[in-house]
């Protein structure tokens, strides 16, 4: 058992409602049965909240951060390689180091590896789809991968997914855990997508990443910047308040 | 900067994780060929404190178990100490944080490995921390999941207490011993009468 009175603890700044999503949106149908309807109840952070897993360098693989190479049998992957980087950050603009980066997509066809997928579209037997990395010492991260296809499903009559990217983080403490979709700019399907729309409409560009002629690799790939903002811990000790 | 941020920074909003999460977050429970760095195993032989099997499901608001959750769990060891790196959760066999799908288990349940938690500061009782993530979810869930025979702590504790006294059943899990094993069990309400009750961490 810890002492708390001997180890300062940080507060965490508190989760920023107004940028995410409502827990039941009308538009995306399985929030109707899934999303909590009670009120939530308040919860000052203590010692568990700001914990964060352990995990490291060791136990991410040399091409993890590869798509295009981390499932190869026979060749290369179909479709357009892409490099997505960006920095992650906290609420003070200070980057988050040393932390897991996870993320899983379609392939260019638009197909998920994932048994459930029933979609009519090819499987790639080269690319499986997800990658992890960690950040460094500027909170950076970066994958190579194929550009996803967007894909349809059964939420509405003619629905379609905007191409995406999913990632997972944990920034640096269990509170300040963060999954998201990272989406493409100009994509026309945008406006039609109930987890897009569901975002509060200021927010929305936050999700959208830029195109960067900087990260484009010439004769190799198109580079897209897609910057992440965690909770952070304010730096006011308990003992201090 | 990413140019959306020059203008407009702040907190990245949740998405949900969608249906096909698994081979990109528990690749190796799902049987894809990938491996995934925090699984079912929380505790490791040689972990400080009893050991324990911890299981449950996730009901959604029709009362059927939901099949595509996903259940992370950050906890402290029987001492009460939580891992700082990744060398002392090697020593001590103890992670501290678990991740489970729903998807492999003919009843749905998620089921962790662990051992019974200690209390983390005086005053508070033994609890795990959760966070609840699924398709149709588009922010994850936090909630705790605290212990049936732990009676007297659970009544000190100040969380459990802020939670409305009808509601704290919804997270309190129930011991058995099945085979010589102990056994906490919490079915997880996202709705309805018994919807557990979600903090705002």
């Amino acid at each position: 058992m810890l002492d708390r009175t001997k180890q300062p603890l940080a507060t965490l700044a508190p989760r920023d409602w107004a940028s995410h999503p409502a827990y039941v949106y009308p538009g995306y149908k399985s929030t109707a049965k899934r999303g909590p309807q009670q009120p939530l109840i308040p919860l000052k952070a203590s010692l568990g909240e700001l914990q964060q897993p352990v995990y490291g360098h060791s136990s991410i693989g040399e091409f993890d951060h590869d798509l295009t190479r981390n499932a190869r049998r026979n060749g290369e992957p179909l479709g357009e390689r892409m490099i997505l980087t960006g920095q992650v950050l906290d609420e003070r603009k200070r980057p988050v180091r040393n932390t897991l980066v996870e993320l899983w997509q379609a392939n260019a066809a638009g197909r998920y590896v994932h048994k459930v997928d029933q979609h009519d579209a090819p499987l790639d037997p080269n690319f499986l789809g997800a990658g992890r990395c960690m950040t460094d010492d500027e909170g950076r991260y970066r994958f190579l991968t194929i550009k996803p296809g967007a894909y349809p499903w059964g939420n509405h009559p003619n629905a379609w997914r905007p191409q995406h990217i999913h990632l997972s983080l944990f920034g640096e403490h269990f509170a300040s855990r963060l999954i998201t979709q990272m989406y493409f700019p100009g994509d026309p399907l945008l406006q039609y997508d109930p987890m897009v729309t569901g975002t509060p409409e200021k927010y929305r560009n936050r999700l959208v990443a830029d195109f960067s002629l900087d990260i484009t690799e010439p004769d190799y790939a198109l580079g897209y910047q897609f910057d992440i903002v965690l909770r952070g811990a304010d730096e006011t000790p308990f003992e201090n308040r | 900067m990413m140019s959306a941020l020059e203008t407009n920074f702040g907190q990245t909003p949740s998405q949900t994780v969608g249906p096909y999460f698994a081979y990109g977050l528990t690749a190796t429970q799902y049987g894809y060929d990938f491996d995934q760095p925090f699984d079912s195993a929380v505790a490791l032989d040689g972990a400080t404190g009893e050991r324990i099997r911890l299981e449950g499901r996730v009901i959604d608001g029709d009362g059927n178990p939901i099949f595509d959750a996903m259940i992370e769990i950050s906890q402290p060891d029987g001492d009460g100490r939580y891992p700082q790196s990744v060398e002392e959760a090697q020593q001590r066999g103890f992670r501290g944080f678990g991740r489970c799908g729903t998807g492999t288990d003919a009843q749905k349940r998620f089921v962790f490995h662990t051992v019974k938690p200690g209390a983390e500061a005086p005053g508070e009782a033994p609890h795990i921390n959760v966070i609840v993530t699924m398709r149709g979810l588009l922010l994850h869930a936090f909630t705790r999941i605290y212990f049936s025979d732990e009676a007297e702590a659970n009544a000190a504790d100040a969380v459990l207490q802020s939670v409305p006294a009808q509601r704290r059943k919804t997270l309190v899990a129930e011991r058995s011993e099945q085979g010589g094993a102990v056994v906490y069990r919490l079915d997880i309400h996202m709705q309805g009468a018994d919807e557990t009750a979600f903090f705002d961490v």
